[in-house]
Parts: structure tokens; sequence; C-alpha cells
């Protein structure tokens, strides 16, 4: 292993963190705090608790997933775009680095940096409501995870997109309304039973099911089917990087 | 000696269709300096970025150090350094910080004395906490050669190096050039600057619309390509050539004090013995003679303007 070149590949990808610490870290949190206080506190108050969770505990692990998606898919997308768009990617390319290398630097960077994000929501959140959670090592696990398959996915994107357009297209038109549509802010059982049928072949829903259940014990899906579903995602996502660099695809001519 | 470069019947057609190169076959000894002379859109740097691993062969083998680039890409890789044409870099780091960035890229520890060495070298370090986007573009182009550098290889590419710089930097690239050479360094680099191949290279490889048409000894090519020109200056002026020279190929100066004889070193027989008996012959009296070569440009213009 390469272990030096993943080292500054993850070193120069925090720092860019760090450089816009203002865009990365506090965008995130204050949009999460005006999703509390419109729908936690303002709407919240008047619908009644959500399978005998009050509703503005109820929305927390949705929220978290909302913003660990979105930031997971941008930051790892960016990452990656951003050499290709300045012709730096040459470096990595001619470098003697694996796929898995180049990935644990770049991923591994982006995952973290989405995992400060939700732990600093979930922090934020306890500011607003009672937060109990009842598996934590389960939450944990599921945040890692979720942090890491939607980093890949995000690189997956950053590789594909060959303009500033796509990079945005992926996440704005299919994560947001799946995560909204996902069960974020409510339960499958309050949709009508045609959209409930729909809502389960929407993959974000086991994710936010199974990281609801290790908040609550309830979820709108078995947690191990929650589990198999990110980690059938996870691997997935790694053979795609896996053949992309193996094909050179949008990498090498 | 095992060349440390050696390339194959490499051949790469890119998915627009466009055959950029056509049977490569070229070894590359240790130590040497190579310069690739072509024209744009050659396939210079097409060559270049497959030995490095920027871009995928069609067909063809490459070796570097006798290891594949493909199936042994870590080995070649951390013995290669590359220099884009382009002036690729980051925005926001430091030039101090890029640089250890691309040495730990290589899989080589940290080492700060090595990358002030390279630094002042370059004549950066008054830079090195500069932001890389705040930098000239010949401060750039030092930055990239830094880089390259960087993690200590043995070959190092240089692609349109001087391209766009100006005379001072050319000049401390060259005196650069020199310094990695003693050093046991081997370097190719594509140029269209042909004074930078006569003044640098050892070998010179001639590209044009990816074929290799030739490579050989930078002496030895203009040597065996190169015709040579004679200058006979006569004391007194003449208005014809006399009809006892008419033999030769000579072409009289418009002022009648200058015969200028074009002779080929590739034949056997010069002639000029010959012709300066005749000139005796002739009662032309000399005042001086002096003979000239032909340059690598007029080599290089010849060979592509024949094949096109």
């Amino acid at each position: 292993m390469n272990w030096h070149a993943i080292s500054v590949i993850y070193k120069a990808e925090m720092q860019r963190t760090r450089n816009t610490l203002l865009q990365s870290i506090a965008s995130p949190v204050i949009s999460t705090c005006l999703y509390f206080v419109v729908f936690g506190s303002a709407i919240g108050s008047r619908i009644q608790s959500v399978e005998n969770v009050s509703y503005g505990v109820f929305i927390v692990p949705g929220l978290v997933m909302l913003s660990l998606l979105t930031q997971s898919i941008s930051n790892a997308s960016f990452g990656i775009y951003f050499p290709k768009f300045t012709g730096t990617i040459y470096e990595i390319l001619s470098a003697p680095l694996s796929f898995f290398e180049v990935v644990l630097g770049y991923v591994g960077a982006a995952a973290t940096k989405s995992l400060i994000i939700g732990t600093i929501i979930l922090l934020t959140a306890g500011f607003f409501v009672d937060l109990e959670i009842q598996h934590p090592f389960w939450m944990l696990a599921f945040l890692i995870l979720t942090c890491i398959t939607f980093s890949l996915f995000g690189f997956i994107i950053g590789i594909w997109a060959d303009n500033f357009e796509k990079l945005q297209l992926i996440p704005l038109l299919v994560i947001t309304p799946l995560v909204f549509l996902g069960g974020s802010f409510y339960s499958v059982d309050m949709l009508p039973p045609l959209w409930q049928k729909i809502s389960y072949f929407n993959p974000v829903l086991y994710l936010i099911s199974g990281f609801r259940w290790s908040f609550f014990e309830v979820g709108d899906v078995p947690v191990g089917i929650s589990l198999l579903s990110i980690l059938a995602f996870l691997a997935i996502c790694m053979a795609i990087v896996w053949w992309m660099f193996k094909t050179g695809y949008k990498l090498r001519q | 000696m095992q060349p440390i470069v050696s390339i194959k019947n490499l051949s790469k057609a890119y998915s627009s269709g466009h055959q950029a190169l056509k049977n490569i076959n070229l070894d590359i000894q240790p130590g040497e300096i190579l310069a690739l002379l072509g024209p744009n859109g050659a396939g210079k740097t097409t060559l270049i970025s497959i030995i490095c691993g920027i871009v995928s062969p069609t067909s063809g083998t490459v070796t570097v150090d006798g290891h594949d680039i493909g199936t042994d890409y870590r080995h070649t890789r951390e013995l290669i350094g590359l220099v884009p044409q382009e002036l690729t870099l980051g925005a926001f780091e430091k030039v101090s910080s890029t640089l250890a960035f691309s040495r730990g890229l290589h899989g080589k520890a940290p080492d700060k004395q090595h990358i002030e060495k390279l630094l002042k070298d370059l004549s950066l370090w008054e830079k090195r906490d500069s932001i890389l986007m705040s930098l000239s573009g010949g401060m750039k182009r030092r930055v990239l050669i830094g880089k390259a550098l960087s993690h200590e290889p043995r070959v190092l590419f240089l692609d349109e190096p001087t391209a766009g710089v100006d005379v001072e930097l050319r000049k401390d690239m060259w005196r650069l050039v020199n310094r990695l050479r003693e050093s046991g360094v081997t370097i190719i680099l594509t140029t269209h600057y042909i004074e930078e191949a006569e003044e640098i290279a050892d070998r010179v490889g001639i590209i044009n619309n990816g074929e290799l048409l030739l490579v050989e000894d930078k002496n030895a090519l203009m040597q065996k390509l190169g015709s040579k020109q004679l200058t006979v200056e006569l004391r007194q002026p003449i208005e014809a050539i006399p009809e006892s020279l008419k033999d030769y190929t000579l072409t009289l100066s418009e002022d009648g004090l200058q015969l200028i004889y074009q002779y080929d070193t590739r034949q056997e027989r010069t002639g000029i013995t010959s012709l300066m008996q005749s000139i005796n012959s002739a009662g032309l009296i000399l005042r001086d003679i002096h003979t000239s070569q032909s340059s690598l440009e007029d080599i290089f213009v010849n060979l592509v303007t024949e094949q096109s």
C-alpha cells in the first residue's frame, strides 16, 4: 500500500475543508437548524407523535441523513472533479497508486467531513429536542456506513461529470427527491397504500429507517434489511469505481 | 546495457478515430537526454502520456527499467517524473505544500531538506509560502518542474518545458537539465525549439503524424543528413562563373566576390579537391574559404516536408 500517497491526498482534501470552513461546516448546520425551527417547532407542535415518538424528535434521524447524503456526495464529487477540471488529475493518474488507494484518500476525507457534519447536527439537535439513542453502536455504524457509501457515490459522480451542471444534476434531481420521499419527515405508514408500496422502491427509505431504528427502535423496514441494503449499495459503488479505474472511464483517454 | 525505457510496436488510436501514434519502436538508454522534435499534433505528448500512465495504449508494450508500465505500474511510475505542457496547477495550495504533495503521491516519505533544496535550485525559495494562483507563468513552470523532481525520479519527461518562457528561465532550465544529467537522470524532452534540442540533447528523435521518422545521435544526425556549404571568397570580383567551373554546382554571389558550393557529406566524394584545383587552373585568386553546416532545424524541416 502507498500509505504516503493516501496520507497526502487525505490531508490535502481536509485542508480544502479548513480553507472553506464556513461553506463546509456552517452552511449545513445552519440549514438543519432552520429545518428544526420550521418542522420541529412550528409545524411539529401541531402534529401528533409518530409511532409514540414526538414529531420534533422523530425527524432528527431523517434530518441528519438529509445532510449526510447531500454533503457526502457534494464533497466527494467536487474533490475528484476539481482536479479533472484544472487538469491536475495527471498527477494522480501518473502516480504509483491503485484505485483503492485513490479512493481511501479522496473518499476517506469526504466521509470524515460528512461524519463531522453529522455529529455537529446531532449535537445541535440536542439543543432543540431531548434525544435518546437506544442503540448508539448501530447509530454510529449506520452513520459511518452512510458517509462512506455516499461519498463513494459522489466520487463516481465526480468522475462521470464533465461539466459543473452534471456535477449538480444527480444530487439535485435524484438524491434530494429520494431523501424527501424516503421518510425523512414522516413514517411511510402515514402515506396512502399505493404510495406506501411505491416508497418501498426508494433505497433511501431503507437507510433512514435503519438509522431511525437505532434511535427509537422503530423503523419502516426491519433493521437487518436496512443494513443489507446499505452494504449492497456500498459494494455496487466500489465495483463501479474499480471498473472506472480499470477501464479508465472518463479518466484516461 | 538494458534501456531504461523500451517502447515496442506502440500504437494509439483515440476514440475519435485519430491515429495519434503508429507502431513506435524506441529504446532510451540510462542517463541520456533525448529530444523529441515534431510539429504540433505530431504525437509527442501522446507518447509521453502513455509512458507515464495518463493515456492507455491501443497496442504495443512499454517497459521502464525492465518493468511493464501496465502490469508493474507501481515500480515504473515511482521512477518517472513528468512536467506537463500545460500549466496545470491547483489554485489555493502553497508552493512548498504542492511539492510535498507530489513527493507523497509517489510513495516517498516527507523530506523537508530535499524540498528546500529543490525550491532553492529552482529560485522558488522566496515564494515557498505563496499561493499557486498568485504566481506568474514562469514561476508556475518552475513549480511544475519542482513537483516532477520532488520524488527524485530516475527518468524525467519534460513536455515542451520552455514553451512560452523567457530567455532567462530557458537558460536556467538548460542548466538544470545538465545538472540532472550529471546526477544520472535520464531526460526525455519534447520541443519544437530546434535550438533547445541542439543545445542539450544527446540524441534526437523526429516525430510527425504519429510516426517516428528517425532517432539518431545528434552530432551523427547532423553529420549524416546535413549538407554543407563551401564559400570561396575571391580577391577580385568576377562577372560570371568561368567555363571551366561549369560542371560544378556553383552559385555566384551578387557582388561577384563569392563562389558558393553545396555538397553532401554523405557522398563518398565531395568534389572539393577537384573544385579547388579547377579554381586554381581558372586563375582565380582566393581571399578566404569557409564552410557551414545546415542546422538541425534545416534537417527537421526537410524531413517533415519530405514526409508530407
